[in-house]
C-alpha cells in the first residue's frame, strides 16, 4: 500500500542571512500557495531574527543530480587543483569569497 | 499630568494590554491544535507577539497609577468585570474560520490604531505602537491570506468562513468603544479618536471580504457593547479562572 500524502506541497526554503550574502537551504514547509509558503517559511525559520531575506520554490521544480552521478559530475575535478582560486593573494576588502 | 488625566490614561492603556492578553491567551489555546504544523508554529508565535505587548502595556499602566502594581497583579489579581478587553477577544475559538475571522477584525483594527498612536504625545505609547505596527502588519498580511483562501476557496471553506464572519460580526462594533475620558487624552494629542477609525476600519474589511467573494455584514446590525465599563461576555471569565488559577493557589509564585 502507498502512503497517501494528505499535507499541502513542499516549498524548499533559502534565508538570505546577511545582505550581499547568498541564500541558504534552510529547510522546507507545507504550504498551498506562494504567500502561505512565504508566512510558513518566516514562521519556521526566521523567528530567532536567522534572515534578511527569504525565497521559497517548491520542491518540485528543483532538480537534483543522483547519487550515482557522483563519479561522472564531481570525480574529474578532483585531480585538476589548478582550477582553485587558491594561488592567488586575496586583497583585503573581499569578504566573501 | 492632572489626576484626571492620570486616571484615563491607565484606562486606556489598561484597555490595550488587556486587548493584547486575552488575544494572546484565545490564540495560544491553538497551541498543538492547529489545522498543520507550520500554522501552528505561527499561531504560537502570533500569541507570544501580543502577550508580549500586554506585558508592556500592563507594566506601563502600573507605572501610570503609581502604586507599585506589576504586570503580573493586572493579569493575575484582578477580576473579570476590572478587565477591559473588547468582547471580541474573549469569544470562543471556534473552528479554524471562527479564529481567522476574529483576528482579521482585531488585526485591521490594531493596524490603524497604532499607526496613530505611533504619532502620540506620550513617547512610551508612540515608542509602543511604533514597534508593534511591525508585529501587527504581519498579522493583518496573515489574516488576510486567509480570509481570501477560505473565502474564495471550496464551497465548505466558503461557508465556513462567512458563518464564522456572521457569527462573530456582533463583537466588532465594541472594539471602537470610546469614554468620556478618551475625550481628554485625545485633546491632549495622547490618543487618535478611535470611533473614526471605524469608517477606514470597514472600507478595508469589505475591499478583502469583496475580494474573497464573501458578504459583507451591515454595520448598522445589531451590537454588542460594554467592555470599556467591564460588562463582558461569560467567556471571560473562564479565560481568568483558567489563566489565573496557578497564581491563585499560589499568591506571589515566582515562574
Amino acid at each position: 500500500m502507498t502512503k497517501i500524502d494528505t499535507q499541502f506541497p513542499l516549498w524548499e526554503v533559502f534565508i538570505q542571512a546577511k545582505s550581499g550574502t547568498p541564500h541558504k537551504h534552510a529547510g522546507s514547509v507545507h504550504a498551498a500557495d506562494k504567500e502561505m509558503a512565504l508566512q510558513n517559511a518566516r514562521d519556521t525559520y526566521s523567528r530567532r531574527s536567522e534572515g534578511t531575506n527569504i525565497w521559497v520554490v517548491p520542491a518540485e521544480f528543483i532538480t537534483a543530480s543522483s547519487p550515482e552521478d557522483q563519479g561522472a559530475f564531481f570525480e574529474p575535478s578532483n585531480d585538476k587543483p589548478y582550477r582553485h582560486p587558491t594561488f592567488y593573494i586575496i586583497p583585503d576588502g573581499v569578504k566573501f569569497i | 499630568m492632572n489626576p484626571t488625566n492620570q486616571t484615563a490614561l491607565l484606562d486606556f492603556v489598561t484597555r490595550l494590554g488587556d486587548n493584547s492578553l486575552i488575544a494572546g491567551h484565545r490564540l495560544s489555546e491553538w497551541c498543538s491544535k492547529a489545522p498543520y504544523l507550520e500554522e501552528d508554529i505561527a499561531m504560537t508565535n502570533m500569541a507570544l507577539d501580543f502577550v508580549g505587548a500586554s506585558r508592556i502595556l500592563l507594566t506601563y499602566a502600573g507605572e501610570v497609577e503609581g502604586k507599585g502594581r506589576t504586570e503580573d497583579d493586572f493579569a493575575f489579581v484582578r477580576k473579570n468585570e476590572e478587565f477591559r478587553n473588547a468582547l471580541l477577544l474573549e469569544q470562543p475559538n471556534g473552528d479554524f474560520a471562527v479564529t481567522t475571522a476574529k483576528h482579521f477584525f482585531y488585526a485591521t483594527f490594531n493596524y490603524l490604531l497604532f499607526s496613530e498612536l505611533q504619532k502620540s504625545k506620550d513617547e512610551t505609547l508612540a515608542g509602543f505602537a511604533a514597534k508593534a505596527l511591525k508585529e501587527v502588519t504581519y498579522h493583518l498580511r496573515h489574516a488576510n491570506e486567509w480570509v481570501l483562501r477560505l473565502g474564495d476557496g471550496t464551497a465548505e471553506s466558503k461557508t465556513r468562513m462567512q458563518n464564522g464572519i456572521n457569527e462573530v460580526w456582533r463583537f466588532t462594533v465594541d472594539l471602537f468603544a470610546t469614554t468620556e475620558a478618551d475625550l481628554l487624552l485625545e485633546q491632549e494629542g495622547i490618543i487618535p479618536n478611535v470611533p473614526e477609525l471605524k469608517t477606514k476600519w470597514y472600507e478595508m474589511i469589505s475591499d478583502i471580504l469583496e475580494k474573497a467573494t464573501l458578504a459583507i455584514p451591515d454595520l448598522n446590525a445589531f451590537q454588542q457593547k460594554g467592555s470599556r465599563e467591564g460588562k463582558h461576555t461569560e467567556h471571560l471569565s473562564y479565560i481568568v479562572s483558567e489563566m489565573q488559577s496557578i497564581a491563585r493557589v499560589y499568591p506571589g509564585v515566582k515562574w
